[in-house]
């Protein structure tokens, strides 16, 4: 709002609206953080305080990367608004317990410098920073990624024989669920961690924020609750992943619940197909866009090589977002005349 | 869709998406609390309805009295003007402070403190439709909503055929309390002004359109219609939701009838008038006494008001004399006619109070907020709140980069400026301002 006074009143003149709303870019950035506060908690007390020194890092980094970048670009500073460290912890998130600090401070640079930044910055990326870094990361440090597969066998109690003899489980694949491996590869789902233990978190898995499906839950619905997301697309992406895994089952209702709470699905679905920049801006596209992510991630899940899909579906529809937004752009009311009576 | 009607208040109509939920912050004024504001002098400007300025009609020097003729046009778009204190035309000369623009001459009157009514004043008679149509514009009333249309153009309809008057009762803006008011103890003004509009204007349904917060005022004016059904039984009442903007023309009458106005178009190339209650009342008010629109009522209110309260205001009346009046807190920092979210912010108090006034709103500094304007974040609160189903964060993205027929195709026109989406923008973008600076730059480029 611009603003003078005038001299002999000292009146500011302003344009109308005089009100606003209180809610500002930091508090909805803090909003989001609070929100993940359940997921860093659960994942300190599931697998010890690593977590909490590798927040530390990533936030600082990505504090001093955003803030450098601004001053190079001459662009107005915006650390204040809190988004570098959502990306940050977002990021955290999405790796293994003992990623590389070096690894780790390559990859958050990358995300605020090349995929926020080199966009425009804040609402300009067309794809999610930490989405697109995980997949790069993964890419380019698969061994990094491949280390967890052990402490995830030991978690499953599955008997070293079985380990030993080779049973063909992919167990060096480069991403995610590693329940999901598991039932991929034929197993029972019986011999499998309980589904109790999907929700409480005990399950170990490559990226640690999809461990404990409770403290996501909880996350994802002090968002729903304060307004900061809407219920279109976690809701439209989960529930499509139901549908189709229930299909794909054959009408199985256990083997549609490992798919719902292992893997990155929810994590995904709540805190990062729900990003502001990348996803749609009506409701329409927004279901749209999560009946696609769900569809995407069905597919990979049920028929590709990857046991996981979560990211790489993201990605697909972060950068078909402005096209569905094309496509369900509502008509301004008063567009057509409407029948009388 | 057509909204059922009956003679019992139904349910809220929640028919239109958008909008955003405001704390209404409204005072309930009873009818011995109105103050009456007596000024020692006035000053009316002869521009305050849309339309063609008026001339004087009195000279420097000349005594008046209440209702008395000061200034008229020939033009059709214009609304005759009349003094509101009795006294002494002090000066006619132009002055560059009034809300409609600079250069408008401006008519001081100085008060002999004794309101004396006109005594030329008599009771209208109307035996036809030219008649009504005559003393509605003899009446000086223009749209007291805050467009100050002229009554009489709006109702001169020989082109198309009108089947339903609605009387706009919604008073969406926080603070502002003169709707209610006048349907809380003006019924029979209102509702006779109605049965007068539909009977020579040939209009067959009345409705009135009240937000769910002034259901007293909706309950009274019930039981008036209930207590003589015959008289009344073309009127009804409907209850909508209170979600800002509700009061805007086009969505009242969405939310009455269930139609829509095709932008470009007016309310009546679909079937329907709609009036403000006040400026319904004001009309029951002429057609029962011949006083024609001399004062308004005001509602004073703000974070630096210390009594806030409705007020007669004679018209004309300084704004700094009104605020004294009712007494402040501590010096206003932001003064606006309207309310806050389509107020204009005035430069200076010397500005007088006009027909169209309806609140008069002073804040202190911790009540708005000057924020700087950071970048869109796409939360798509915006989208979300826009009653007219635009998206603002793109036409302003498009208005940005100067792009205007891109806005344009957008749908920039339909923007009825209500500033929902710079209430809940997080980033603080003044959409509203970059909407109105796209649609100037439209009115200038291109024809609409």
């Amino acid at each position: 709002m611009s603003a003078k006074s005038s001299e002999q009143n000292h009146l500011i003149i302003a344009s109308a609206p005089h009100l606003h709303c209180h809610r500002t870019t930091t508090s909805v950035m803090g909003n989001v953080l609070i929100a993940l506060m359940p997921i860093i908690v659960a994942v300190a007390f599931i697998y010890g305080c690593r977590v909490l020194l590798s927040i530390a890092v990533a936030s600082v980094t990505a504090l001093l990367a955003e803030y450098l970048i601004q001053k190079a670009m001459k662009r107005k500073q915006t650390i204040q608004d809190l988004s570098c460290i959502v990306t940050a912890v977002i990021l955290v998130l999405n790796l293994p317990l003992d990623f590389p600090f070096w690894q780790l401070i390559i990859g958050t640079i990358f995300a605020i410098v090349v995929v926020k930044a080199a966009f425009g910055g804040l609402g300009q990326n067309f794809a999610n920073p930490a989405v697109t870094t995980r997949i790069i990361l993964v890419s380019a440090f698969a061994s990094s990624f491949a280390k967890n597969t052990e402490p995830l066998a030991r978690a499953l109690r599955l008997s070293n024989s079985m380990l030993d003899s080779g049973t063909g489980i992919a167990l060096d694949s480069s991403s995610g669920a590693t329940v999901l491996v598991f039932i991929k590869s034929g197993f029972d789902p019986n011999e499998l961690r309980t589904l109790r233990d999907l929700l409480l978190g005990i399950q170990r898995t490559t990226a640690i924020g999809e461990t404990c499906a409770i403290a996501i839950l909880i996350g994802g619905l002090y968002l729903l609750f304060k307004k900061i997301i809407k219920w279109h697309i976690p809701i439209t992406y989960i529930g499509t992943v139901a549908v189709l895994s229930f299909l794909y089952g054959g009408f199985d209702m256990q083997f549609m619940l490992y798919h719902l709470l292992s893997g990155g699905l929810l994590f995904g679905a709540f805190f990062m197909a729900t990003d502001y920049a990348t996803s749609p801006l009506t409701n329409k596209g927004k279901i749209v866009f999560g009946i696609g992510l769900g569809i995407l991630t069905s597919v990979i899940r049920f028929w590709s090589n990857l046991p996981e899909g979560v990211s790489f579906s993201i990605l697909t529809m972060n950068v078909l977002t402005p096209h569905i937004d094309r496509f369900t752009k509502e008509k301004p009311f008063g567009t057509e005349l409407k029948e009388q009576g | 869709m057509k909204t059922k009607l009956s003679k019992e208040l139904a349910g809220p109509v929640k028919i239109n998406r958008g909008g955003v939920r405001l704390n209404h912050q409204k005072i309930n004024t009873l009818p011995e609390k109105v103050a009456i504001l007596s000024p020692n002098k006035v000053r009316i400007p002869l521009q305050m309805h849309l339309g063609a300025e008026c001339k004087p009609t009195v000279k420097v020097r000349e005594q008046v009295k209440v209702g008395q003729l000061i200034a008229d046009s020939e033009e059709l778009i214009s609304s005759p003007i009349h003094a509101s204190i009795s006294g002494i035309v002090k000066s006619i000369q132009i002055a560059d402070e009034n809300n409609s623009g600079s250069g408008t001459t401006i008519i001081e009157i100085e008060s002999d403190g004794k309101m004396t009514p006109y005594e030329n004043l008599t009771v209208p008679q109307i035996n036809s439709k030219e008649d009504f149509l005559r003393e509605v514009r003899k009446s000086g009333l223009v749209g007291l909503g805050g467009a100050g249309f002229p009554t009489s153009v709006k109702l001169t309809i020989d082109d198309v055929k009108v089947d339903t008057l609605i009387a706009n009762g919604a008073e969406c803006e926080p603070y502002i309390a003169v709707d209610d008011y006048k349907m809380r103890f003006y019924q029979e003004d209102i509702l006779d002004a109605m049965l007068a509009t539909m009977k020579w204007i040939g209009i067959s349904h009345g409705i009135i359109a009240i937000e769910d917060n002034k259901m007293e005022a909706a309950n009274l004016l019930l039981e008036k219609i209930n207590h003589e059904p015959q008289k009344y039984a073309d009127i009804n009442i409907v209850i909508m939701n209170s979600v800002y903007p509700k009061g805007a023309e086009k969505l009242v009458i969405y939310n009455a009838t269930g139609r829509t106005v095709p932008r470009g178009k007016l309310p009546k190339d679909i079937g329907c008038i709609v009036m403000n209650t006040t400026s319904l009342a004001e009309l029951g008010k002429y057609l029962r006494t011949g006083m024609p629109l001399v004062d308004k009522l005001v509602t004073v209110d703000g974070s630096a008001v210390s009594n806030p309260q409705n007020v007669n205001v004679p018209i004309g009346s300084l704004i700094s004399d009104l605020l004294t009046f009712v007494g402040l807190k501590d010096r206003p920092d932001l003064v606006m006619m309207g309310g806050p979210m389509m107020g204009i912010a005035l430069s200076s108090l010397e500005n007088p109070v006009v027909k169209q006034n309806n609140a008069i709103i002073a804040m202190l500094k911790n009540e708005f907020q000057l924020t700087n304007e950071s970048a869109c974040i796409r939360c798509a609160k915006c989208v979300d709140v826009c009653p007219m189903r635009l998206q603002p964060t793109n036409l302003v993205r498009a208005i940005k980069k100067n792009q205007i027929d891109k806005a344009k195709d957008d749908g920039l026109l339909n923007c009825i400026g209500c500033g929902s989406c710079d209430y809940i923008c997080p980033a603080k973008i003044p959409l509203a301002q970059y909407l109105l600076l796209g649609k100037s730059k439209l009115g200038n480029n291109s024809s609409i």
